[in-house]
């Protein structure tokens, strides 16, 4: 096994002195926790205005965080004891990857809670939308600052479980409950496997401590286990992240409210499943399983993202489906991991993360105000709604990749990591260029469509949104166009430091605005000119292509989930059937088999004797026998009432011979009584009872159950001859038979441990029988009345 | 005779089984009376057999000389008897209510807490 130290280590010199005993990082990510507790009861004191109390606390993280961008290199690492027994503890750490997404995450939450105080102003369930909105801000804090496989684990499907509530939030309708429902499992499967794939890579690395198996390099991909914990890893990353074929369930989380679809299923928990792969880089990264498995299922998802987002008419879904194809596109920069690659992935990240927040919630705000998200039934809302359609408009400059906008500095960045690809992977240029084109186009509907033109009879009604409702795409969108102005204010202590954390190694970042008038800049021209083109095209004959397309293309993933949904249903029921076919006789078998090969399982096993001594025995006690037996052969097969009953008192009688012959005339006397009065009860019984044959051929599985009972008849016998072979112990009949007269008065010795030594015992019996007695007799005169 | 009796204890547990596996209610009290005979045996067996000698002392003495029967597993068959003949008796009410209400005595034709062809998630 390959261990962590020597060189391994030795690459990552100043580990231990990264170590802080602080608790600030742990503040960070309970805060939110201790904020959703508190939630409701803010909401019940101070109605939807509780929001800008809830914002104080990710504001607070994210001023925390912007003053520690200088120490993101090499980084803090803290640790907090949790479980110590079995060697899990809170470890976190804030590296340039963590930072990046946990100013993500706190900065856009600050926005994101305010936001929603607005949009969902006067909903009944308030309290409760914050308090899981809160927990999930603490849950993907922890994701990304935890530095422990476990704690990063539990956190990871903490995140899958506050979605699940949030989509499902409007739990009174049946797509919303279907879509959480979708969500939770499809991220819910992947989340097992990437259990299973870290405790591997935990098991294999020797450690439990993210940066202890990032730290040493490649030393995994010499493990026969790499392709294993590769797969493994790479599934739960996937339906997190919603590649392809996973991704059907993020277009139903457009189910949730538009707060939540800002925030976790475009900006921040989508994102989780790319964090891990960038944070797993330095480790699993750099085979060429991972780039073909990156780069392949990266690409098809990018494109095949923004396709489905030309065919949408409804804007939040049109949406859903270009963070679909970005997620695919940061997926697939990572894969060839390089420098260029990862450098190109953090600055789309950050791009993408403000351009699609912003435009969510410029969507919602349409969706709020208008009253409906239709593109075919929107347009004309500029007059009305100024503001949204200046942030949308300053959003999509970032995501058409515009001059200006951060998009274009990202754009240029992932053209460099292209051109360092393109040797070898001269299809991957083309598909990325043709999702640039459409993306382009994406842009210009969602800028265009809903704000210009006519207006139409929902721009007629509308109005502008509350200020709470602005703040965040303007914010947003305007610094979009800040950090595309000035591109090293985020350069050096953002996207350089997380490339820096992805490559393992000090990474640098010049960014040049403006280079030349070379053929790629010709090339990123004729790009925005073909995308203009298609947009035209677009305009014309949408519906056409979605009449053609979307019966076709139409989600085949989606139905696939719900093939296999009823599958499983199916499956249920039909092994429900097998197990609980609310047949007695099928259970009785179950169960007398069970014990049978239960305990024959164990005699196999157990090193048993049995006795087999014969000492030839009495005329009487071979007739008795014989009798006995004939009587219970009798019995089994008889198929009249009258031949069974007799039977039965015969056998009863056998036994009550069989104790008289061995010393036990008193079981005799009880035996021959109680048989006498079960005949008479019998009889009693099948009087009231129709006419009907005991038994018929066709009444069971003759064979099966034939060869149940004769196993189980053989099992006894074994048994019992496995106990006669064990030395005896006489000692408490021997006491017995000693103390009966002087210490009890009674010479009967079976009688004297009835009535004296076991006396509260046979009290015991003698309430039961009473009890049966009275329940009988109860059963009897409500069965008289209900005949009445 | 250990051996031949617990043959026959063997015998008599595969007949109650057999009966105990039918869908007549009727046979299965059947089964169910044999088995209790085939485990009072068993219990009686395993405390091993003394022959004609019971657990009594003279009645001018204060214990018995010699060997004789064990008085323990007795003690408990006789237990086992009472309360195996309560139990039966109040299951043969119970059979006869099961017919008057439902007009069967059938096991499977008595559905009404898992009726068929219906599986409740």
């Amino acid at each position: 096994m390959p261990g962590l130290s020597g060189e391994g280590h030795a690459a990552d010199e100043g580990l231990e002195g990264r170590f802080r005993s602080g608790r600030a990082v742990l503040t960070v990510v309970l805060a939110p926790f201790v904020a959703a507790g508190a939630a409701p009861l803010l909401v019940r004191l101070l109605g939807h205005r509780a929001s800008f109390v809830l914002a104080l606390v990710p504001a607070a993280s994210f001023l925390w965080l912007v003053a520690r961008t200088d120490e993101a290199t090499p980084g803090i690492l803290e640790s907090t004891p949790w479980v110590p027994g079995l060697d899990v503890a809170l470890d976190f750490s804030l590296d340039g990857l963590s930072l990046i997404f946990s100013l993500l995450i706190s900065g856009i939450g600050t926005l994101i809670v305010v936001y929603a105080g607005g949009y969902l102003k006067g909903h009944p369930m308030l309290g409760r939308f914050f308090l899981f909105l809160m927990m999930f801000m603490g849950a993907m804090q922890g994701v990304v600052l935890a530095d422990n496989v476990v704690s990063l684990f539990v956190f990871w499907e903490l995140t899958s479980l506050a979605s699940y509530l949030l989509v499902g939030f409007e739990s009174s309708k049946p797509a919303a409950r279907r879509a959480a429902l979708q969500a939770l499992l499809i991220t819910g499967t992947g989340g097992l496997a990437l259990l299973a794939g870290l405790l591997m890579l935990a098991n294999a690395g020797g450690s439990w401590r993210i940066s202890d198996l990032t730290g040493a390099g490649s030393w995994i991909q010499d493990d026969p286990l790499y392709l294993p914990i590769l797969i493994l890893v790479v599934l739960g990353c996937f339906t997190k992240s919603a590649q392809w074929p996973f991704h059907s369930w993020l277009p139903g989380a457009m189910q949730a409210p538009t707060p939540v679809s800002a925030y976790l299923h475009s900006a921040t928990m989508v994102k989780a499943g790319v964090y891990l792969l960038a944070r797993l880089d330095p480790a699993l990264g750099g085979s060429p399983e991972w780039l073909w498995i990156l780069t392949g299922i990266g690409g098809l998802t990018m494109l095949m993202g923004v396709v489905f987002a030309l065919l949408e008419t409804d804007l939040k879904l049109v949406l859903a489906w270009t963070t679909v194809s970005a997620l695919g596109t940061l997926v697939f920069l990572l894969g060839p991991t390089h420098e260029p690659g990862a450098k190109a992935a953090m600055a789309f990240l950050l791009v993408h993360a403000l351009y699609k927040g912003a435009l969510f919630m410029a969507a919602g705000n349409v969706d709020h105000e208008a009253g409906t998200r239709d593109l075919t039934k929107l347009g004309g809302l500029m007059r009305v709604m100024p503001v949204t359609f200046a942030t949308a408009a300053l959003a999509c400059v970032s995501m058409a990749g515009l001059p200006l906008g951060l998009g274009w500095v990202a754009k240029e960045l992932i053209g460099a990591a292209k051109i360092a690809l393109e040797d070898e992977f001269g299809i991957t240029v083309i598909a990325a260029t043709l999702t640039n084109l459409m993306l382009f186009c994406v842009a210009a509907i969602v800028a265009i469509v809903p704000f210009t033109g006519k207006p139409t009879e929902p721009a007629e009604h509308a109005h502008e949104a509350p200020w709470s409702m602005l703040a965040g795409p303007v914010v947003l969108s305007s610094l979009g166009l800040v950090f595309g102005m000035a591109p090293n204010l985020v350069a050096d202590s953002l996207i350089a430091a997380a490339t820096t954390a992805v490559m393992g190694r000090k990474a640098t970042l010049d960014i040049v605005l403006f280079k030349a008038v070379d053929w790629k800049f010709l090339l990123t021209l004729a790009t925005f000119a073909a995308g203009a083109v298609l947009f035209a095209f677009w305009r014309r004959s949408a519906a056409r292509w979605r009449a053609a397309l979307n019966p076709t293309l139409d989600r085949g993933p989606d139905r696939g989930y719900d093939h296999a949904m009823a599958g499983l249903a199916a499956l249920a029921t039909w092994q429900t059937r097998i197990w609980q076919p609310g047949l007695l006789h099928r259970y009785m078998a179950a169960s007398f088999a069970v014990v049978t090969l239960a305990v024959a399982a164990s005699l196999a096993r157990g090193d048993v004797r049995f006795n087999l001594s014969f000492d030839g025995g009495r005329l009487i006690e071979w007739a008795v026998f014989a009798v006995t037996a004939a009587a219970g052969l009798v019995a089994a097969f008889a198929t009249t009432r009258l031949l069974a009953v007799t039977a039965l008192g015969m056998l009863g009688l056998g036994v009550a011979m069989i104790f008289m012959l061995f010393g036990a005339p008193d079981l005799a006397i009880t035996q021959f009584m109680v048989e006498t009065l079960v005949v008479v009860i019998l009889a009693l019984v099948l009087i009231r009872l129709p006419g009907f044959r005991l038994s018929s051929r066709s009444d069971r599985p003759r064979w099966l159950y034939g060869s149940i009972s004769v196993g189980t008849g053989a099992i006894v016998t074994l048994l019992l001859l496995g106990v006669l072979a064990e030395p005896f112990d006489p000692r408490l009949s021997e006491w017995f038979g000693a103390t009966a007269v002087p210490d009890a008065f009674g010479h009967n010795i079976v009688n004297v441990i009835l009535v004296d030594f076991r006396a509260l015992d046979t009290l015991g019996e003698i309430i039961v029988v009473f009890a049966a007695a009275l329940s009988a007799l109860a059963a009897i005169g409500i069965g008289a009345r209900a005949r009445r | 005779m250990e051996v031949p009796l617990a043959l026959l204890i063997g015998l008599l547990t595969g007949v109650a089984t057999w009966l105990m596996l039918s869908r007549n209610l009727i046979r299965l009290l059947l089964g169910f009376a044999v088995l209790g005979n085939a485990v009072n045996l068993l219990i009686f067996t395993a405390g091993r057999l003394t022959r004609d000698v019971p657990p009594l002392v003279p009645l001018d003495a204060e214990a018995i000389e010699g060997a004789f029967a064990n008085p323990l597993p007795q003690a408990l068959v006789l237990t086992a008897i009472v309360i195996g003949f309560g139990l039966l008796a109040f299951a043969l009410v119970l059979a006869w209510q099961a017919y008057v209400r439902l007009g069967t005595i059938r096991t499977d034709e008595m559905r009404e807490a898992e009726p068929p062809g219906e599986v409740k998630p």
